[in-house]
């Protein structure tokens, strides 16, 4: 749990598929319930191992899309053409079957309502699943830190948890979307990539000392990062996840 | 807990692992992923210099031109991230370790690399010596990019990648052991791909 130390050795644990759900045509979240769970805190990751019949084994890492709470967790994964993991979690697993997990692992890409805000968090694509852990958790903890989410996705079909994001949006969370390869007709919001001017507008600025956490491919991580900091924000203040590409 | 067989999988990447290079776990790619905590710093050169400090009998310190000036050689390592993705052959240019220290009096075991945006890790002093570390300034045969660590990272292959810090600036040389950036959150103190040493109590 959040604050505590992992004494043990993380071991392997049996996860069992509680259900798979199509985010958009390519984003794939599959519900785990993993009886052992020790909890999470919300920005971690886990590993997932597969192993194939003759004892051949994959493993990959993947940020945790659920709250924390519970022996429930929520991976939501892209399917990678030519990936070796990506196309089983996504396009064989069934309400049922079992892989295993281990975690959650670390320490600094996390957020918890006691640590407060405000937080500015950027997602591009599928970058947005350890921020969803963190807008769920806030959620659910009833907490009313100001919160910007921005998220970058390629087109209005392609954007990840887009009517959850809906339902929860409001009061002090804002949810700002920008489309950067095709915007649907009439639509009003950005459509373009995320640069300085667009993060000075959705705010906070620098100087409300927001909380920043950035995840995505590593050129929008490391675009948004260099405009936050010409912005004014303290490189400190700023953590980063980056992803890919790894064709996994 | 026997491993659970995954219904269906069959795993497409069984050939490109080279027998005895790729330690469990592991998985060969030919991209070049970039991880970091935080933004990308960038230090003038005029502003860069590399240090030698802590625990030793006379601090040393190199501005980039005298850092360049120092004997440099070709290195080629695998490299092994713990987020499982494992580079073969990777060709970096730069300064011996040993070249950095020789001379130097010291009686500490261990050594913390420190760098611009405030990234540490800890390795004892061994791990640094006899030829298997570097601070390296080339990658692929051109200069190293930022995001990969330039102006200059360090390279100790034989430990999981975050064991060889981007941006580093200098070594601080100490008699007591002191956990880095990530390993005091969650990472492994010494990082040892071929033990698997990911996490605490790996």
């Amino acid at each position: 749990m959040a604050g505590t130390t992992v004494l043990g050795r993380l071991t392997w644990q049996a996860a069992t598929v509680a259900g798979v759900a199509a985010e958009t045509p390519r984003v794939t979240t599959i519900a785990f319930d993993v009886p052992g769970w020790p909890g999470h805190q919300a920005g971690q990751h886990v590993d997932v191992r597969l192993t194939a019949a003759d004892g051949y084994q994959a493993e990959r890492s993947y940020s945790i899309a659920s709250a924390p709470g519970g022996t429930r967790v929520e991976l939501t994964v892209v399917h990678i053409d030519d990936g070796e993991v990506s196309p089983y979690l996504t396009g064989e697993l069934r309400r049922g079957d079992q892989i295993e997990l281990r975690g959650p692992v670390g320490g600094y890409f996390v957020w918890a309502p006691g640590d407060g805000g405000p937080l500015l968090l950027a997602a591009g694509g599928s970058g947005v699943a350890p921020l969803m852990a963190m807008v769920r958790l806030r959620a659910a903890a009833g907490s009313a830190v100001d919160t910007r989410l921005l998220v970058s996705s390629r087109s209005w079909e392609e954007i990840i948890y887009r009517e959850e994001l809906e339902r929860l949006a409001g009061g002090r969370l804002t949810v700002v979307h920008t489309l950067t390869a095709s915007a649907p007709p009439g639509w009003a919001g950005y459509a373009r990539r995320v640069d300085a001017g667009m993060l000075a507008q959705v705010g906070p600025g620098p100087a409300e000392r927001p909380r920043v956490y950035v995840c995505g491919p590593t050129p929008f991580v490391e675009a948004v990062a260099e405009a936050l900091v010409g912005l004014g924000h303290q490189p400190q203040a700023i953590k980063t996840e980056r992803f890919g590409p790894t064709g996994s | 807990m026997p491993p659970i067989i995954s219904r269906g999988f069959g795993g497409r990447r069984r050939g490109d692992a080279p027998p005895g290079r790729v330690p469990p776990g592991q998985y060969v790619t030919r991209d070049f992923p970039v991880l970091s905590a935080g933004p990308t710093p960038r230090t003038p050169l005029e502003r860069w210099d590399f240090s030698v400090t802590g625990e030793v009998d006379e601090p040393r310190r190199w501005t980039w031109e005298e850092f360049r000036a120092l004997p440099a050689e070709e290195v080629t390592a695998d490299i092994h991230c713990v987020t499982k993705w494992t580079k073969l052959d990777t060709v970096w240019r730069g300064v011996s370790v040993d070249t950095l220290l020789e001379g130097i009096g010291t009686a500490a075991g261990y050594v913390i690399q420190f760098s611009d945006g405030g990234y540490t890790t800890n390795l004892p002093l061994a791990d640094v010596r006899g030829g298997k570390a570097w601070v390296v300034f080339g990658y692929g045969g051109g200069p190293l990019e930022p995001q990969h660590g330039g102006p200059a990272r360090m390279l100790v292959p034989h430990l999981y990648f975050w064991k060889s810090a981007k941006w580093v600036r200098g070594l601080r040389l100490q008699a007591a052991d002191e956990p880095g950036f990530w390993e005091v959150n969650g990472y492994h103190n010494y990082g040892d791909p071929w033990r698997e040493q990911r996490y605490w109590g790996d």
